[in-house]
């Protein structure tokens, strides 16, 4: 047997039997991101539309003045209130989301027929009242357009003169892409998993090794010491590989779970976004655990190399924060980029659209390259005469 | 047989082995007796490979040790300082691991792990996980998993480090069997009684340098001290007396 393949053997059954390193690796890492998502989901859309389709609670002052106003609000689903005495202080201070304040000179403007002017009074800034607002502008504006087709008839003109362009809107998204722009944090998920999958092993085999005196006993044997760095970095993208895997497999599992038919939005995955999403991300694998060995190798001790570590698991986010943020074309180069690309690639899988060969190419080639930068230069560090010696 | 010649190895300004020559032969116990912080973990971990030396040659049964490390580490059976254990391997699995690293195929394995168990006394803990070993059953393991690919040369770092009494004993005993087998062994000590009481020659090693080579009696003769314990104050002693 190679001592490569001797070493991998070794650490895969000796972490099996760390129970906390298979439940955080195998268990943790992969479903609890696939519950937490789904419970979200469920939360934000059962919260949405539970409010679309209530009655809109209106507070309105004035209501005397506008009676006709009052009634045909009431008619389309508003439900009127006496309005706060300071409407201004009851928005700031969060009592209401929003208050109508019709003044006493609407029915003198109304009479002469001109703008009767109310007011809205709401926070733009309170994320939670957008949808109320919008609601109650809206019925305003049909109100208001009810009321000027009225006038135009009663002169003699056709309500269409006032209407010279219409718009006929065409979307052309589908279910699974407008899911897409929903499950944007999915491949964060997908490369935070096999982080966290390859950490254990990748602190345990260098930093843990040397911490419990072991490295320099395992350093005597004639094995060469970049077969010992073989075996382990592979134990260690067999764990984070199987964590990716099983992470897929509960976002598979997760999407019978969303409520896609009220949201018009599906999470299909399948064997080709599983075989494809898998492919593009076994380089990156292999990249982290070089890397976190790397770091792992210059820890004084476990902990220290945990620090390290977690800080380092921000990295991988960033890339999908600034997707998300910046909303540009992808450029064939950008596949190129390991994380970019794999999140890239995994987006345009959750759309439903296809990913281009040279892209997938350009996805796994670029990574693949910063993969074997990675573990040459661990490769040097493992061999230097200081690793092995603890304290 | 192992051979040091004029090794010298230097941490920035700290030369911790400046110029340590000294030859340990096959059927003897050569004893390395220093205080710490001499030089003799530093001496050692180039004998195995670990460090190269800056300047010198190791000599293990005529292979350079700079030359071909994996030959070297072939011909050793080491129990350094550090002597870990994978705790979440029985003590046989970690033997096993060690002799697989050293090329054994299963049968040869499954034998020498046999006889090394049997000549350790250790059969009633082979078979269990080594998380909470005492310190004599770890050593015991430690030394079983070095010598599985039963090596010529066998080095040990301050082997009876935190033993009790019974089992410095029984380490003692099988030290002399590893000798009677025909091996070099090479151990290194700060206790000097111990160094006595099994060593054929004994290597005295302070501040980096070998101050005394020979025999308990040859010692004695050097240092003009009937008492041994006399006579290695005066041989590492500062100022006065051989070391200067």
């Amino acid at each position: 047997m190679k001592p490569a393949w001797i070493v991998f053997l070794k650490e895969v059954r000796e972490n099996l039997r760390d129970r906390r390193t298979v439940l955080n690796s195998l268990v943790v890492g992969p479903l609890l991101p696939a519950l937490m998502f789904v419970m979200l989901i469920n939360v934000i859309v059962s919260r949405e539309l539970a409010k679309a389709e209530q009655p809109l609670p209106v507070p309105v002052v004035g209501a005397e003045h506008a009676p006709n106003l009052v009634a045909a609000l009431r008619q389309m689903g508003a439900v009127i209130k006496p309005g706060p005495a300071d409407p201004e202080a009851a928005v700031r201070a969060q009592d209401a989301d929003l208050v109508l304040r019709i003044p006493a000179s609407y029915a003198e403007s109304w009479r002469k027929g001109e703008p009767a002017q109310v007011e809205l009074v709401y926070d733009a800034s309170q994320r939670e009242t957008q949808g109320p607002v919008g609601r109650l502008q809206k019925m305003l504006e049909l109100y208001g357009q009810r009321t000027a087709a009225l006038r135009l008839v009663a002169r003699g003109i056709s309500p269409a003169v006032t209407r010279p362009v219409a718009v006929a809107e065409r979307d052309q998204s589908t279910p699974q892409s407008r899911a897409g722009l929903m499950f944007m944090m999915l491949p964060y998920f997908f490369v935070l998993s096999a982080f966290i999958g390859g950490m254990a092993l990748a602190i345990d085999t260098t930093a843990g090794e040397r911490e419990r005196q072991s490295l320099e006993p395992l350093f005597a044997n004639p094995a060469p010491r970049w077969q010992i760095l073989a075996g382990k970095l592979g134990a260690t993208s067999a764990f984070a590989a199987v964590t990716v895997l099983l992470s897929i497999l509960a976002f598979a599992a997760a999407g019978h779970f969303l409520p896609t038919e009220k949201i018009g939005m599906a999470l299909q995955i399948g064997l080709r976004f599983t075989a494809t999403t898998l492919l593009a991300m076994l380089p990156l694998v292999a990249l982290m655990a070089a890397l976190q060995t790397l770091v792992a190798a210059f820890a004084k001790s476990h902990r220290e190399a945990q620090t390290y570590l977690s800080l380092l698991m921000f990295v991988p986010a960033l890339p999908s924060i600034l997707l998300s943020i910046l909303p540009l074309k992808a450029q064939l180069w950008m596949y190129a980029v390991p994380v970019v690309g794999q999140t890239l690639a995994i987006t345009r899988l959750l759309r439903g659209d296809a990913v281009a060969a040279a892209e997938l190419a350009a996805c796994v080639a670029g990574s693949a390259v910063a993969a074997a930068l990675a573990i040459v230069v661990t490769a040097r560090i493992y061999r230097s005469e200081r690793l092995a010696i603890s304290a | 047989m192992i051979e040091l010649r004029d090794l010298h190895k230097a941490f920035g300004a700290v030369k911790a082995v400046d110029g340590v020559s000294f030859v340990a032969r096959d059927g003897e116990i050569t004893g390395l007796l220093g205080p710490n912080g001499a030089g003799k973990t530093t001496t050692l971990r180039m004998l195995y490979t670990l460090m190269e030396p800056d300047a010198g040659q190791v000599l293990v049964d005529g292979i350079d040790a700079v030359a071909d490390p994996v030959a070297v580490r072939r011909r050793l059976g080491v129990l350094p300082d550090a002597r870990g254990l994978y705790k979440r391997l029985t003590a046989r699995e970690n033997i096993a691991y060690f002799g697989r690293l050293q090329g054994l195929d299963a049968t040869t394995l499954r034998a020498r792990s046999e006889a090394l168990i049997a000549a350790l006394d250790m059969g009633d803990i082979a078979d269990r996980r080594t998380e909470g070993f005492s310190q004599g059953q770890r050593v015991k393991t430690a030394i079983a998993r070095a010598l599985v690919h039963d090596p010529r040369n066998v080095i040990l770092d301050e082997p009876t480090n935190g033993l009790d009494v019974m089992a410095t004993r029984a380490m003692r005993a099988f030290l002399r069997r590893l000798k009677n087998e025909g091996r070099c062994v090479l151990f290194s000590s700060h206790i000097m009684q111990e160094v006595v009481a099994l060593c054929d020659r004994i290597v005295v090693i302070a501040r980096g340098r070998v101050v005394a080579d020979g025999s308990a009696d040859a010692l004695r003769a050097q240092t003009g001290e009937a008492n041994l314990e006399d006579a290695f104050v005066k041989i590492i002693g500062s100022g006065e007396g051989l070391a200067a």
